[in-house]
């Protein structure tokens, strides 16, 4: 296959970095773009040109991701900023998310489409506070693959010793981590370029890949739910037309688990049981259906299946129940989330009514104590709470499955976003 | 076990897909932004994947600056008979001549801002409650923020730093009377995905995407088209050249590239090796480091 076509086998990896304004995670997203080709130039002279006008002493690359006036004007991240950049393996979403924080909900925001997270200690300082806390937030929204770079190896001699430090800070907290499964650590320098795309000749002792070739190679397909078929029905498909007439497909992406041709299958919440008789991807027909592909499938039974509805197997059904126990972020700044309180429940393809029926207890993502006396979420609360729902909700615990694990409250009077929740 | 990894072209077909039919059921009233563009020719292939074998259950929309490449007006025509789908055409000549909008003057005028006026006037005459757009967040920089379902409150105006955040697949599209959506389902695309998508998927692109050779002038270092719109000044002389077009807009500020590639492989290799982004070619982004974001505000797609 020459370089021309590899993209036809390239895959995809979406990663979030969090960081506070100074320990170059700017710098470091610069370099990889840099370093991969991704920076254009005349984006490279639009970052210039206003660095200058700002009176920066050096090109001031976060200038690349902070697009929004008022980001320029402060001088901090306002906003998740997605970027992109390719190699000739793998292609890369990167959901930067500001560290400052008060923008706990954005790196929540982040970390929710994340199958890695990139976390940055400044070797001089360690493992930090928001170390900690970027850490749980990106543990408690399932990533299973956490990259811990340690960075400004230049500025501690290229030492071992300061690597090494923060590896044992970093391992001691994290043994407490309940979804991570892999860790590594990598040490670097963002500024001169150590260890990014090639191996740093000033740490020797260092024996792992670079950050980059990590990115590249690092194995993500297990992390979906292969095993638990879920499939929320999206859109029903009626032609209307003399030539199908009889047509009927129910459209949708599976959250989970594989779906074949002649599988038995039960549509809930009517538990009417059929078999698939078709699986159309686009206009052309498949054997079989897996996460995250978007596909109509065709039963052989006339059943009345519509939007909100999910078809599973027999054997292997989610939980059903109006009564939910959930992890929250709260994100609104102007209301509070209180026992008693009515929400719009959003949950895979469905909508609903939600009471709190509880608050259990809050979480200081700074101390990752719990707080049992919590009686109300401001912004960027994060917490425990049990729902009562209008309607039984069709789901399986986040720690499973994302997708039909996870759900967001909507304000019925104003319609804004004001919570996401990880179901128990 | 079997292998189920998908690529990521296969990744961003399926979340573009997720996105066009969650559009279609969580609005009344959506239509589709057809410039005859190679984003929007590409959203509406997925459109018509994700509908198939229906129609595409909601009706196309150009906002027509009047300032067109004559290929794209003809291309728009043979793509819409063969999809059998509906166009809304908003004419910014209208809002023109209804005084809703105003011709710029002076040495750069363009219709380009005027868009907006003629997108908001067409949104409220149809009654559309959402817009899907081509826009991708690789573009530029105020559209990095953007989000998939992007709300617009009830004068078209975006609110960046008060957007509703978005995590896993779940979408918020509800909202007030009078207020409506953008929508973006190729958000997570760059130009080299679309053209790549365009290759694989044998998706048929206009061929001012392909090197041709042009009458054009050098304005402030965008190589424009010489036409009926775009008249050489004084000082500056027309020469005839190899290009082609990274992006299709009104032709008044649209640039064109010195170009050799003839093939959707060719183009691929050339956005490869390219050190610009594509709409660097553009003379309305580089108005200032904001233009983007202010149009935006304002009701821009």
């Amino acid at each position: 296959m020459t370089e021309q076509n590899s993209y036809l086998d390239m895959d995809l990896l979406r990663f979030t970095t969090a960081g506070s304004v100074d320990d170059g995670k700017s710098t470091l997203i610069g370099r990889l773009f840099h370093d991969t080709k991704a920076i254009f130039e005349d984006q490279l002279e639009a970052i210039e040109k206003s660095s200058k006008q700002r009176g920066d002493e050096h090109v001031n690359l976060a200038l690349l991701t902070d697009g929004l006036r008022a980001e320029r004007e402060q001088g901090i991240t306002i906003d998740v900023a997605y970027r992109y950049f390719a190699t000739p393996k793998r292609k890369f979403i990167i959901a930067d998310t500001p560290g400052h924080i008060q923008y706990t909900r954005n790196m929540v925001t982040g970390a929710s489409t994340a199958n890695l997270a990139l976390i940055l200690v400044d070797a001089r300082n360690g493992v930090v506070e928001q170390t900690r806390r970027h850490t749980f937030i990106a543990d408690l929204l399932g990533i299973k693959h956490i990259a811990v770079c340690v960075n400004k190896m230049d500025l501690v001699g290229y030492e071992e010793e300061a690597y090494e430090k923060v590896l044992q800070q970093y391992t001691d907290f994290a043994s407490r981590l309940e979804n991570v499964t892999d860790l590594t650590f990598i040490p670097i320098s963002a500024l001169k370029g150590d260890n990014i795309v090639d191996r740093s000749e000033n740490m020797s002792w260092y024996k792992g890949p670079p950050l980059l070739y990590h990115l590249e190679n690092i194995y993500v397909g297990s992390d979906s739910n292969h095993v638990d078929a879920r499939f929320p029905v999206q859109w029903v498909i009626r032609p209307h037309s003399d030539e199908h007439h009889d047509f009927r497909g129910f459209s949708g992406r599976v959250a989970g688990g594989v779906f074949k041709t002649g599988d038995e299958v039960t549509i809930l919440p009517s538990g009417f049981s059929t078999k698939i008789s078709k699986i159309l991807k686009g206009d052309e027909e498949i054997d079989e259906a897996f996460h995250p592909q978007s596909v109509t499938i065709l039963l052989e039974d006339e059943i009345d299946v519509s939007r909100g509805d999910m078809i599973v197997k027999p054997n292997n059904q989610p939980k059903i129940s109006q009564d939910v126990d959930a992890f929250i972020c709260w994100f609104s700044g102007t209301k509070k989330l209180t026992k008693g309180g009515k929400f719009i429940f959003r949950h895979t393809t469905k909508e609903a009514q939600a009471i709190v029926a509880d608050i259990r207890y809050k979480v200081n993502v700074n101390s990752l104590r719990k707080m049992e006396d919590a009686e109300s979420f401001d912004m960027n609360d994060i917490g425990r709470i049990s729902l009562r729902i209008s309607q039984p909700v069709f789901h399986d615990s986040y720690r499973r499955n994302r997708n039909t694990g996870s759900f967001i409250l909507v304000d019925p009077f104003t319609n804004e976003t004001l919570a996401a929740g990880m179901l128990r | 076990m079997q292998n189920y990894n998908l690529t990521h072209l296969e990744q961003l077909e399926s979340e573009a897909i997720f996105i066009l039919r969650e559009t279609a059921a969580q609005f009344e009233r959506p239509g589709l932004l057809f410039s005859g563009g190679k984003d929007s020719i590409v959203m509406a292939h997925l459109a018509a994947k994700a509908f198939n074998p229906a129609k595409i259950p909601f009706p196309f929309v150009h906002v027509d600056t009047g300032h067109n490449f004559p290929e794209t007006i003809e291309f728009r025509d043979k793509f819409i008979a063969e999809q059998g789908v509906q166009l809304i055409v908003g004419s910014v000549q209208d809002s023109i001549d209804r005084g809703t909008a105003m011709e710029e003057s002076g040495p750069n005028a363009s219709r380009n801002a005027l868009q907006s006026v003629t997108l908001l006037e067409t949104i409220e005459k149809e009654s559309l409650d959402a817009c899907l757009g081509g826009g991708r967040r690789d573009e530029e920089k105020a559209r990095a923020k953007e989000r998939f379902f992007s709300h617009r409150d009830a004068f078209g105006q975006w609110d960046p730093k008060n957007q509703r955040p978005e995590l896993w697949n779940l979408f918020n599209g509800r909202k007030s009377p009078g207020e409506n959506f953008r929508v973006f389902p190729l958000s997570n695309w760059t130009e080299m995905d679309v053209w790549q998508y365009a290759k694989i998927e044998n998706i048929e692109l206009p061929n001012l995407y392909f090197c041709h050779e042009r009458e054009v002038i050098d304005r402030n270092g965008s190589l424009l088209a010489v036409s009926e719109f775009v008249t050489p000044r004084e000082n500056e002389n027309p020469s005839k050249q190899t290009v082609r077009f990274r992006t299709i807009g009104d032709a008044t500020c649209t640039g064109a590239v010195q170009s050799n590639a003839s093939d959707l492989d060719e183009v691929i290799a050339e956005v490869a090796a390219s050190r610009v982004t594509e709409r660097g070619s553009r003379a309305d982004d580089r108005r200032s480091e904001a233009a983007m974001e202010d149009r935006k505000k304002q009701g821009y797609f």
